[in-house]
């Protein structure tokens, strides 16, 4: 019983500590980018790395995402014969939500991952040492470029992806279901707003991009430098970081709701 | 080697950007249609409901089905306890002004609430023959609700 009570305890002190930490990175990520002088060079080559190396999954997966949302809508609205609401159901369910959480989704398992394993290995090869012993600081060195590109670049990729998936459904229910366009935008054009779908979309999308960043380069910084911590520590962004964009979206959907 | 790489990465990321505000520009343009980009000369005349149903700021006004404005602004007349609705007209239309008369109707049977304006009579010579701003609209008619009407169906077929 003390066994079990002294686990516990040690447990949510672990917790706490995991908490305050992580709090104090951030600060620290936020604080330290106004030290953050030369090296654009290093913005350019991450957001290369993290933006344009993922264009190929989001641009693909949106695409049959606006497929099956508008085969599904079709499915659907047929039997009520509100096929004139398939417009603004596609664009809408993308801008407000498909949109953001599934190229966040996407984002964190294609890019986050490998920046946790990335700095995981910089640190077990002991190349973070080598940077402070140069008196370089390795959070504004390493970790600050690479958060910038991201919250640059995943916002970006968002609006590719609605575009796209958006276009996706459109050609499916047009050319495919020989649906009228012109309907399918003016339903579609009075429907969505720009201030309510299209900015609070990108709004969501630079939340969740605040939250994966923080999570992968935490994990990173903060893992165990062996090879099967830095294999935890890449699931542990993986877990996390979708349940971090899962739970904060229900959050911001919530505060967004009001004006819908 | 080197620099032909990096050459590559600043190519790659421009395209990145590019593409982006290109998918921006779709989305805002065909999606959301902005219609208005520069402000266009409007003026605003007043109209009270009894029951707007679910008309929306940003409604269509429309005469004969074209639209020659939006609505700007639903409040609770505090006197009559009616709706006060403020309808933004374009200017470059002159609407005559005897006996106009404003409805609220539906697009379709599951479609949003918009306002439809009949003009009034053409009385060039009246005191006031075109609606201009600050106008009052006397004669409204009320959203159709489906209650009400199947209600009344229901009370007229008991008797």
């Amino acid at each position: 019983m003390n066994l079990l009570l002294r686990n516990l305890g040690f447990r949510v002190i672990q917790w706490l500590n995991f908490i305050g930490r992580s709090g104090y990175f951030f600060v620290q990520m936020v604080v330290k980018s106004s030290w953050y002088r030369g090296f654009t060079q290093d913005v350019y080559k991450q957001i290369y790395q993290l933006g344009f190396q993922s264009l190929g999954i989001i641009t693909v997966s949106a695409l049959f995402i606006g497929l099956v949302l508008s085969l599904q809508g079709i499915h659907t609205l047929e039997k009520f014969g509100a096929l004139s609401q398939l417009g603004p159901m596609i664009a809408l369910s993308i801008l407000r939500e498909m949109g953001p959480v599934i190229s966040a989704l996407l984002f964190s398992g294609r890019a986050c991952s490998a920046l946790t394993a990335e700095i995981g290995l910089l640190k077990a090869s002991d190349q973070l040492d080598a940077l402070k012993m140069m008196g370089i600081d390795p959070i504004v060195r390493v970790i600050i470029p690479r958060f910038w590109s991201g919250v640059i670049g995943l916002p970006l990729l968002n609006i590719l992806f609605c575009a796209v998936a958006i276009v996706g459904g459109y050609w499916y229910c047009t050319h495919q279901m020989m649906l009228d366009s012109g309907m399918f935008w003016a339903n579609t054009q009075n429907a969505v707003s720009w201030e309510l779908d299209i900015k609070n979309g990108i709004i969501k999308s630079i939340v969740f991009a605040v939250l994966l960043l923080w999570i992968a380069l935490y994990q990173g910084l903060n893992c165990t430098p062996t090879a099967n911590g830095i294999s935890k520590a890449t699931t542990r962004t993986v877990v996390l970081g979708a349940l971090c964009v899962l739970g904060s979206d229900f959050i911001l959907t919530a505060l967004m709701i009001g004006d819908w | 080697m080197l620099k032909q790489r990096q050459e590559w990465i600043y190519s790659a990321v421009g395209l990145f950007v590019v593409l982006s505000g290109l998918a921006l520009v779709f989305l805002i343009f065909q999606v959301s249609g902005v219609k208005y980009v520069h402000k266009m000369k409007t003026y605003d005349v007043y109209a009270n409901f009894n029951d707007i149903g679910g008309l929306r700021v940003h409604a269509p006004v429309t005469i004969s089905g074209v639209r020659i404005g939006e609505v700007a602004s639903i409040r609770l007349d505090p006197n009559a306890l009616s709706a006060k609705v403020t309808l933004r007209l374009e200017r470059s239309q002159q609407i005559p002004f005897d006996d106009i008369n404003a409805r609220i109707l539906t697009e379709g049977l599951l479609g949003a609430n918009y306002i439809s304006i009949i003009p009034g009579f053409d009385n060039p010579n009246g005191e006031h023959p075109f609606l201009s701003s600050g106008d009052m609209i006397a004669k409204t008619q009320d959203a159709m609700i489906l209650e009400n009407l199947i209600g009344q169906l229901l009370f007229n077929a008991k008797k």
